[in-house]
């Protein structure tokens, strides 16, 4: 049993099997960036799952659109996280070891070494080895009788275990990140929207970690200012910012609001969260006179559908005012549904946007009366209405129209649709990791690492002087890089040569 | 920002002449490795290039005359490739690797300059054909297919991890470009028949293959770290497994089974170089694939 386990635990932590591990881990990683994944995009999961039939159900249930959830993928990360520290804990003593222990005596033939020189020298051999020690200055040495043997190049193995060790730590972090990190995104309207990072709730979509459960996220307030963006002329971007105020820690309790400009690329920073510009579009508002005379105004996020020239689509839902009995207000529901065109182009009546920017937009509106399905219980979409109750007839078409900015539509029922203005609106992301910082470090540890132990070379010079009968010195230089990167031999050349000139010391 | 259209103009001018001056000096290289005497063993035994310094500078054959324009021509090509991209960085006022084109041009020149560098150091000028061609198909599609005029870039590219992240990763991939072609070198000539007398000899191409990706790395291990970095700045997360971030790990795990094969019995030699050849196809999938068939977050780096 114990001899099993040894065995077990031997292959496991061989280079070979280390290897072997790379590649398993290599090939699970790739069908990720081949097949649509859950965390970045489900709806085309959804899609792939329903085209390819019961191959896609397959792949389902095996988590191929989750690949880096998946128990497959942990295991052979957790086996090779096993096998490099089985590797690394020998290595790191046989390191501490070496160390402490001094270099190799100097061999009986060093002709048969891969790097040799030689020469006869009108020198004494303790003149000879001082100068061997002499050119060897930096180097560990050890002095024997009339031989010098020396070494360096000690750093690769450092540079080596801390790339190894600070993997194992950039890993570990990892993890822990996943355990206690969070990330919302919401959409808030802008010139005085704001959004509190108060609770799950307030968020439009929000992936916790593994531990998180939302009662304790980081409190603080954004309050969004004026949305400003420049495009180039072809309806490129060049630049989006925000102007926000925001307030956490301490300023919640005074209730200061502290300036912020955000932007792409530039995050807000507070409280060990940051808060991310992604994306923006637009709110068209509208009022709806009842045949009563009551009025009720509402803006509503669209959804842009073009991301090039915003044209966006969405649905504006209003209740009738004043009506008790919920079976008759169900009948009267309002819904304008559209496109909106920041910049609008006519073409034969059919409206579309040519511009991202606001330049006198309008509305192509189709209004809707009807039962909207808000009451049954089912979430519904906000930036669309049930096509179902359309399908059942309990919602119908009432009206299309093209309306520019002030113009009303009126229904057959006396209810007129005025299209208001058109404001903007941002889209955030809140992000909370603790342990990203420590993966930095690692990281930074990692490429130190790498960059020493790929750099510095391990190599070995033997000097021995012998006096010959006539009274002259033979000196041999023998050379050994322990390492296999090639590309010794120019130093050794140069070493070689300083030992064996026939300048004294 | 305007656009400085007559620096683009230059830009271009200067990029297609690189690249003429790059087939022709594929023409010159390809003379020499058909007509030149086959490497003399003094060369390509166990301790490659020190035997160099001392060989003897003997009268030049006219295979290796035409040789060595080749390689003169290459010097050349590259200075014009240098050109184009300075140009195109003061033409847009931003650094020249916005975009699919550039961020190509930018990963050949480094691949062009890297094997400049190794003829200096190892006696392989003659397999400069093996090695221009690739890159000049690479140019070649650049500046065709994926061809994007002088333009600013995106909000979100707008910062100076564009320098440092994208410049980082096209250098490295560019030198990792070369130990790709001589991998595949050194898997043709390592067979039992030796039926490429004129390729140099296994040991120099694997030699020449390790110390090429272990310089190159580092540098790419350090240009992920940077889009990590990049990333935590602009998309909320350091790594989140966008496809190109998924290749782009596959394809680091891929260069450390190099390295750690080099060192392992029975994968050393053969096993070694086809690993190294798997690291390159799947950086040219990286770049190819991934940014125009799958959608990611680094699909505005595309076209």
């Amino acid at each position: 049993m114990i001899a099993f386990l040894r065995n077990t635990w031997r292959g496991l932590t061989s280079m070979r099997t280390a290897l072997t591990l790379l590649f398993l881990l290599a090939l699970a990683a790739l069908p990720g960036a081949l097949l649509p994944q859950l965390s970045l995009n489900a709806r085309k999961v959804d899609e792939y799952v329903a085209e390819k039939g019961w191959w896609g159900e397959l792949l389902q249930k095996l988590g191929f659109f989750e690949v880096y959830a998946t128990p497959w993928f942990a295991a052979i990360y957790l086996l090779l996280f096993t096998s490099l520290v089985g590797c690394l804990l020998p290595r790191t003593w046989e390191y501490f070891k070496q160390m402490r222990s001094k270099p190799v005596l100097t061999p009986r033939n060093l002709s048969r070494m891969p790097h040799h020189a030689q020469a006869e020298l009108d020198i004494t051999p303790e003149e000879a080895v001082d100068k061997a020690r002499k050119v060897m200055r930096g180097w560990r040495m050890e002095t024997g009788e009339g031989t010098v043997s020396a070494e360096r190049g000690f750093l690769r193995e450092t540079g080596n275990l801390v790339f190894h060790f600070a993997l194992l730590g950039l890993l570990v972090s990892f993890a822990l990140g996943k355990m206690f990190s969070y990330e919302g995104q919401v959409i808030v309207q802008a010139d005085g929207g704001q959004f509190c990072n108060g609770g799950i709730f307030n968020y439009d979509s929000f992936r916790p970690g593994l531990r998180v459960d939302g009662t304790d996220l980081t409190p603080f307030c954004v309050e969004i200012g004026k949305f400003s963006a420049e495009y180039l002329e072809n309806g490129q971007p060049v630049g989006y910012q925000a102007d926000i105020r925001y307030q956490s820690g301490d300023d919640l309790a005074s209730n200061t609001w502290k300036p912020y400009t955000l932007q792409v690329n530039h995050p807000l920073r507070t409280e060990g969260d940051r808060v991310y510009l992604l994306g923006h579009g637009y709110t068209p508002t509208f009022t709806v006179t009842f045949p009563n005379g009551e009025k009720r105004t509402q803006g509503i996020q669209w959804l842009p559908a073009d991301q090039v020239t915003l044209a966006s689509e969405g649905a504006t839902k209003f209740d009738p005012p004043g009506i008790t009995d919920s079976e008759t207000r169900r009948k009267n529901q309002i819904a304008v549904t559209g496109l909106l065109a920041p910049t609008p182009l006519l073409h034969g009546g059919i409206l579309n946007s040519k511009f991202p920017a606001l330049d006198n937009p309008m509305v192509a509106v189709d209004v809707y009366r009807g039962d909207l399905g808000v009451d049954d219980g089912r979430g519904q979409s906000i930036f669309s209405i049930d096509q179902k109750m359309v399908e059942q007839g309990r919602l119908a078409k009432v009206a299309r129209k093209n309306l520019a900015l002030g113009e009303e539509i009126v229904l057959d029922d006396g209810t007129k649709v005025r299209f208001d203005s058109v404001n903007d609106w941002v889209s955030l992301q809140v992000s909370h990791d603790p342990t990203q910082i420590y993966v930095l470090a690692f990281a930074v540890l990692i490429i130190l690492g790498l960059g020493v132990s790929l750099t510095v070379k391990r190599r070995r010079v033997w000097v021995r002087a012998t006096r010959l009968d006539d009274g002259r010195t033979l000196v041999e230089v023998g050379g050994l890089a322990r390492t296999d990167q090639a590309g010794y031999g120019e130093e050794f050349t140069r070493l070689a040569r300083a030992v064996l000139n026939e300048e004294k010391s | 920002m305007p656009v400085n259209e007559t620096l683009a103009t230059y830009s271009d001018w200067l990029y297609r002449s690189a690249l003429g001056v790059y087939l022709f000096a594929i023409l010159l290289y390809a003379v020499e490795q058909a007509f030149a005497r086959a490497p003399r063993k003094a060369l390509v035994g166990a301790s490659g290039p020190d035997v160099l310094v001392d060989e003897p500078k003997a009268e030049l054959s006219r295979a290796e005359r035409i040789g060595r324009m080749g390689a003169a021509l290459t010097v050349l090509g590259a200075v014009l490739h240098l050109g184009s991209l300075v140009m195109r960085g003061l033409s847009a006022g931003r650094a020249p690797w916005g975009n699919m084109y550039e961020y190509m041009s930018l990963l050949c020149l480094a691949a062009v300059v890297t094997w400049i560098v190794l003829m200096a150091k190892f006696p392989i000028r003659r397999l400069g054909a093996f090695v221009l061609t690739p890159i000049l198909v690479l140019l070649f599609l650049g500046g065709t297919v994926l061809y994007a005029e002088s333009a600013p870039v995106q909000p979100a590219l707008r910062s100076y991890w564009l320098v440092i992240h994208v410049s980082v990763i096209s250098i490295s991939s560019g030198v990792l470009l070369i130990p790709g072609v001589t991998s595949i070198l050194y898997l043709l000539k390592d067979s039992k028949a030796d039926r490429f007398p004129r390729l140099p000899s296994a040991d120099v191409l694997d030699r020449m293959s390790y110390r090429t990706t272990v310089l190159a790395f580092p540098l790419f291990t350090a240009g992920i770290i940077c889009g990590a970095i990049w990333a935590e700045a602009a998309w909320g997360r350091f790594w989140g497994w966008d496809p190109k971030e998924t290749v782009a790990f596959v394809s680091w795990v891929v260069y450390a089974a190099y390295l750690h094969a080099r060192a392992t019995a029975g994968w050393r030699g053969r096993g070694a170089a086809w690993i190294n050849v798997a690291g390159f196809a799947l950086n040219v999938f990286n770049l190819f694939f991934i940014n125009l068939v799958t959608t990611g977050l680094h699909s505005y780096a595309g076209l």
